[in-house]
This record gives C-alpha cells, sequence and structure tokens, in this order.
C-alpha cells in the first residue's frame, strides 16, 4: 500500500510542477464546534497522515461556529468536511473519516476501486 | 373592539403578503409567516423567480430582508437573469437588502466516509440571514442535494432537521422543488413541508403555452383553489383571481351613446348601458368593426377612455380604414384617449391573452374596451377554454365598471344566432349585422337581437356606410320579402308613382260627383217648375169648382125662394090664426 501511496504522490507532483509549497500538502478541516463527529475526523486525518505522509503535509482547522463566513469559499454544506487546497485540484471528503482507504481514494492518494 | 380584534388577530394565521400581484388576494394576505412554503413546478415554470420576486418585493415593499440560497445558479447569473425582468439585484445587495449565497455540489469531488450532518448549511444559512437581518428565506432548489450527496438517509434527516430550524428561526421559507412523477417534487419534499404547498404548471395546448398556478394546500387558511392563470412579463408576475368574484357587480343606469343615432333610437333613443358587454355579430364584411369604431370615437368624443384590442388588423391598417367612412381615429390615439393593443391570438394561450387583457386594462384604465373580433381566439376544439376566458374577462370589465363591446365573425352557413364561441348568454346587448342578397346585389341589414333591460326596436334596419359614417334606413316589407338597396330604391320610386295615380284618381272622381250633383239640381229645379205649374193649373180648376158649386148653391135658394112663396104664405096665414 505504501508503494501505491509513493507512486500517486509521484504522480501528483509530475502533474504540478510549478508547486511552490515544496512537498507540503495543505488541508483544511472544516468543523462546528468541538463534536465528537469532528474530533473523530481530526483524529483520523491526523492518524492517516501520520501514517503516509509525515511531515509532509499541514492541516488547518476551521470552525464555523467561530468563522461562519468561511463555509462559503469552499462551498461547504456537510461537515465536518475535509479539503485538500493543495495540490489541485482540490478534493472534499466529507464525514468523520473513519474509513482510512476511503480517504486516500477520496485524496487521490490511492486510485479508486 | 379593541377586543374583537385581538380575537380575530388570533384566530387568523399571521400572513407575510408577497406582494406578487394577485397571488395575495388568492391566499388571502400571502404565505404563512414564519413557515417554510414548497413551491414545486416542471422546468421552466418559473419557480426561481417566484423566489426572487417575493424576496424583492419583501424587502422594496415591506422593508422584510432575504436570503436568496441557489443551489443550481451563480449569484452572477441570477443577477443578470432577473435583471430582465426589472429587479436590480446588485443595488439590494450593495445595500443589504438581499444576500445571495451559491451552494455549489458536484459529486464527483466529494468523497464521504463515515457519519455527517449537513451542519455547514446551516451555518452558511445562518450566517446569510443574521448578516442582513432577513425575515425571508428561499431555497432554490435544495433537492440538487440528493443529486450531490450520497447518502439519502442522512440527507432526509438532515432536511427534516433544516425545515424544523427554518421555523424555529421564524423566517418566512420558500422551498423550491422540481415536479415529480407522481409526487409533487421529485424527491417527496412535500413529506417535510406541509404547510403550505404551490404548484406551478406550464402546458401547452395546440401549440400556445399557457402558465398556471395553484395552492395545493394551505394548512390553516382559506384560499382559492382553481389553478389560476400567470403570466411572467418585465414587471415579473401577476396572477389573475378573476373568477373569484362572483355575480356581484354594481350595476349603472346611465346610459351612453353607441355613436349611430339611428342605432341610439333602436335602444330607447339612449343607446347601450354603461358597464354592459355588446356584441356586434355578423358575416363578413358586413360592417362590425365600423359599429366598434362608431362607439370608440363617440366614447373618446366624451372624453373616455377607449381600449381596442384589434386581433386581426393592424391598428394603422384600422385607423386607415375607418378614414374612409369619416371616423378618425388618429387624432384620438394622438391625444391619448384610445389605445390600440394589436396581438395574434395564436400568439399566446389564452390565459395569457386574459392575463394580457387584464394588465393592459389595469394599466389604462379605460371607460370602453373593445375587442375586435373575439372569434380568432378560437384554434382547434376549445370552446371550453374561450368561453371561461371571455366569461373571465366580461367579469372582470364589469366589476370595474368597463362597457365592453365585442365582435364576432359568424360563418356564413349556421344559425346567425349562433356565436362561434358560444358567450351569447354573457352578453347584454346584441347587434345582428347580416347580408341580404337580392336582385343583384348584396346589402346590409343590421337588428337588435337582444338588449336587457330595454325595450329595443324589433325593426330590421337597413345598414350604409357612407363616407360620413354608418346610416341605418329602414327597410321595405314587400311581398317578396324585405327589400334594400336598389331594390328599396325602385320600391320607393314605385310607391311614390301609386301614390300619385290615386291622387288623380280620387281628383277625378270628385269632379264627376260635382257634376252629378249639379245635373242632379237642374232636374230637381225643372221637376219643381212643373210641380208648379201643376200645381197652379190644380188650383184653378179648385177654385172654378169651388164657385160652381157656390152659384148652384145659390140657384137652388133662388129656385126654392121662388117656389115656396105662396106655401110660406098659406103658412104664415095658418100661424096666424
Amino acid at each position: 500500500m505504501k508503494s501505491k501511496i509513493e507512486k500517486s504522490v509521484k504522480r501528483i507532483k509530475e502533474e504540478n510542477p510549478e508547486s511552490t509549497v515544496n512537498d507540503k500538502w495543505v488541508l483544511r478541516l472544516y468543523a462546528a464546534g468541538q463534536t465528537p463527529k469532528a474530533l473523530t475526523a481530526f483524529t483520523n486525518l491526523k492518524k492517516i497522515f501520520e501514517e503516509q505522509l509525515k511531515g509532509k503535509y499541514s492541516i488547518e482547522v476551521i470552525d464555523l461556529m467561530i468563522n461562519p463566513q468561511l463555509g462559503g469559499e469552499d462551498q461547504i454544506l456537510a461537515l465536518p468536511a475535509l479539503v485538500r487546497k493543495f495540490p489541485a485540484p482540490v478534493r472534499k471528503i466529507i464525514g468523520d473519516l473513519s474509513n482510512a482507504e476511503r480517504v486516500l481514494v477520496g485524496l487521490d492518494l490511492l486510485p479508486g476501486s | 373592539m379593541k377586543k374583537t380584534e385581538h380575537k380575530f388577530l388570533n384566530k387568523t394565521l399571521p400572513k407575510s403578503p408577497t406582494g406578487i400581484q394577485g397571488f395575495d388576494e388568492i391566499t388571502g394576505g400571502g404565505l404563512p409567516k414564519g413557515r417554510p412554503t414548497l413551491v414545486c413546478g416542471g422546468a421552466g415554470c418559473g419557480k426561481t423567480l417566484f423566489g426572487m420576486e417575493f424576496l424583492v418585493r419583501g424587502t422594496t415593499q415591506f422593508n422584510e430582508p432575504g436570503v436568496f440560497m441557489s443551489f443550481e445558479e451563480t449569484n452572477e447569473e441570477l443577477i443578470k437573469n432577473v435583471a430582465s425582468l426589472g429587479f436590480d439585484l446588485d443595488d439590494l445587495i450593495k445595500h443589504k437588502k438581499i444576500a445571495l449565497d451559491h451552494v455549489h455540489i458536484e459529486r464527483s469531488e466529494i468523497e464521504e466516509t463515515g457519519e455527517y450532518d449537513l451542519e455547514g448549511l446551516f451555518i452558511r444559512l445562518n450566517y446569510a440571514i443574521d448578516s442582513i437581518g432577513a425575515k425571508r428565506v428561499v431555497l432554490d432548489t435544495i433537492e440538487s442535494l440528493f443529486a450531490g450527496l450520497p447518502n439519502q438517509l442522512i440527507l432526509r434527516a438532515e432536511l427534516r432537521r433544516l425545515f424544523r430550524w427554518l421555523k424555529d428561526k421564524g423566517v418566512t421559507a420558500i422551498i423550491t422543488g422540481e415536479r415529480g412523477e407522481e409526487t409533487l417534487t421529485r424527491h417527496g419534499l412535500e413529506e417535510y413541508i406541509s404547510d403550505c404547498v404551490i404548484m406551478l404548471d406550464h402546458r401547452v395546448t395546440e401549440q400556445t403555452s399557457t402558465r398556471r398556478l395553484r395552492v395545493v394546500k394551505y394548512r390553516g387558511s382559506m384560499h382559492g383553489t382553481n389553478e389560476y392563470p400567470f403570466l411572467i412579463d418585465e414587471n415579473g408576475f401577476s396572477i389573475l383571481p378573476i373568477t373569484s368574484l362572483g355575480l356581484k357587480h354594481i350595476i349603472s343606469n346611465e346610459r351612453i351613446s353607441s355613436g349611430i343615432t339611428a342605432l341610439d333610437k333602436m335602444l330607447e333613443g339612449k343607446g347601450y348601458f354603461c358597464g354592459s358587454t355588446v356584441l356586434v355579430s355578423g358575416t363578413a364584411g358586413v360592417g362590425k368593426t365600423s359599429i366598434a369604431s362608431h362607439f370608440a370615437e363617440a366614447a373618446c368624443k366624451r372624453g373616455e377612455r377607449v381600449l381596442y384590442f384589434c386581433f386581426e388588423e393592424s391598428p394603422s391598417q384600422l385607423m386607415r380604414n375607418m378614414l374612409s367612412i369619416g371616423i378618425k381615429l388618429e387624432t384620438w390615439v394622438k391625444k391619448g384617449l384610445l389605445q390600440f393593443q394589436a396581438t395574434r391570438p395564436t400568439n399566446y394561450g389564452l390565459e395569457m391573452h386574459l392575463a394580457a387583457t387584464h394588465k393592459a386594462v389595469h394599466s389604462f384604465k379605460p371607460h370602453i374596451v373593445i375587442m375586435d373580433p373575439i372569434n380568432t381566439f378560437v384554434i382547434g376544439d376549445q370552446e371550453i377554454g374561450i368561453k371561461t376566458m371571455l366569461m373571465r374577462i366580461v367579469d372582470y370589465l364589469k366589476s370595474n365598471q368597463i362597457t365592453a363591446l365585442f365582435t364576432s365573425l359568424t360563418a356564413n352557413e349556421g344559425t346567425l344566432e349562433y356565436t362561434d364561441v358560444g358567450i351569447s348568454s354573457l352578453i347584454d346587448t346584441w347587434l345582428l349585422l347580416r347580408d341580404i342578397e337580392l336582385s343583384g346585389e348584396r346589402n346590409r341589414v343590421m337588428y337588435v337581437l337582444k338588449s336587457r333591460g330595454m325595450a329595443h326596436s324589433n325593426q330590421i334596419r337597413e345598414f350604409i356606410l357612407t363616407d360620413h359614417g354608418v346610416e341605418l334606413r329602414e327597410v321595405y316589407i314587400g311581398t317578396s320579402g324585405v327589400l334594400t338597396g336598389s331594390a328599396r330604391i325602385a320600391q320607393e320610386a314605385n310607391e311614390n308613382a301609386k301614390l300619385l295615380t290615386r291622387k288623380h284618381d280620387i281628383e277625378r272622381k270628385k269632379r264627376e260627383i260635382e257634376r252629378k250633383r249639379r245635373t242632379l239640381e237642374v232636374q230637381i229645379a225643372a221637376l219643381h217648375a212643373d210641380f208648379e205649374s201643376e200645381e197652379s193649373e190644380a188650383v184653378k180648376m179648385i177654385e172654378t169648382e169651388q164657385d160652381m158649386i157656390k152659384q148652384l148653391e145659390r140657384d137652388k135658394i133662388e129656385m126654392r125662394e121662388s117656389r115656396t112663396t105662396d106655401d110660406e104664405n098659406i103658412t104664415n096665414k095658418n100661424l096666424k090664426k
């Protein structure tokens, strides 16, 4: 599985040659307050990325209860939602990210089944 | 007083007026305040526009700002689309009277893993509502979520929560939904929004389309249940609740001239009733439009406003044609008293015509409406539709005290007392024009078939178009029937000749009698003379006779005297003794 992911990472890099953020993945996790679902999602996300892309990612958590105006930018409806801001294209995953494989597929790190 | 008012308020459901023309009338005040309403219908039936107009009118007329959450069109598209209807959304957004929020959802971009909810949507909506203090919300079309989110269970639960939340928030909301196969909406939204359901419809019959609106349900309120035609034009929606009026028109005893003196004479010398409906029917080319134009001109001369719907001729053609009989309509058009509305009946459906009529009448506020002719509406077999439409028009005009004149073309075959559109029962005064073919020419005649509420003439009049307008002449009814045109003139000459002969005859007779009398008198005189001579003769004879008798008497006496002298003496002697 690891090799597959590395391959995908390589491919994505090739597709984005002008990337300036130096391999770093930019992720955004939207939540509305510290709900159990949001906390689960954050834990799951951490776990997946620590395993697969350690040190090569950054996660920005946005609480829409505090900043409701930010929801429009990424067209957020369902919560919790994970948005891959970089590399392009933008990808969205909704739910508590409990299924690691689906998350990886959703982030284009694994080819869809 | 205050107490009853309080009671009243408690009983009725508070409503949020939409400001949409006609809609507040059929719903008795608008949409249920603080509750969601479902507006459903097929593609292109005007759901988005209905929602948008609700917001725009809400904020401009009732000072209730609104949020439009669009799931289909982007903000830019929306602004452009409604600009064509005269709504300046940009300005309203700038002044924080309306907030647009475009929710874009793309299935291919979304992957779901595990539990989620739609709190994000709630937050966005809440944020938009709070940012402008909105009282009204439109969600157009929330069903797009079904395409974007795979988990229907979660979605349905969340929608239920959303509508509950909208109620708690106290906003009046419109939720639009695409019409489903057998359900009102494709995804059964009516299950969640059950306070008020409005259905929009866009039907095409006989190649013409008609938009209709129906209030399917309205919890806790009376509402009109019919399908109401509506139209969308440069001023937005207008819905026509015309049939709700019933037969309670205020009637007038005032009379107005038909513009033709002789025709007025046939109608008790006063003309039509003000606010009545006049039908002029007849075969082709009998002068229906001329009668209509006369009426229009007369009204304009009185300073009244006339709205003329022409469905066959263009206004300029009509004005030119009427000039030939001395009616100058153009001056009145310039003065603004006469307005033409020229449309082809086939342009749009009956309901649209009704709506257009309604609108034109509403904006021009005429005293008189002329529709020339009405039977061009007959396209295919939809007599009932036309009848209902005309009934609505008549109703509407009557309730506004507008006198209406319709013309109707009747086919040559078939009875004349029959109109194609079967509206005779709606008509107060019915003038029938027909032509009579006799001795090689065709002449027009006219009579009043009916005229409610007046002792109208039962006479047939010949109808002549002259360069100074319509003239009505009495017709001759001879042994060969009604005589018109040159036959009438011939008959007139004939009658004159006969009259002259009779006059001569009488004079001759008079002379003869005079002569006879004179002869008689002479004879009488002669007889008198005869008689007199005979009489004198007789008198003479009688006298002679009498003389003779007297003489005879005398002679007798003398004789006796002479005979008895002796005797006497004797006697005397004896006596002495």
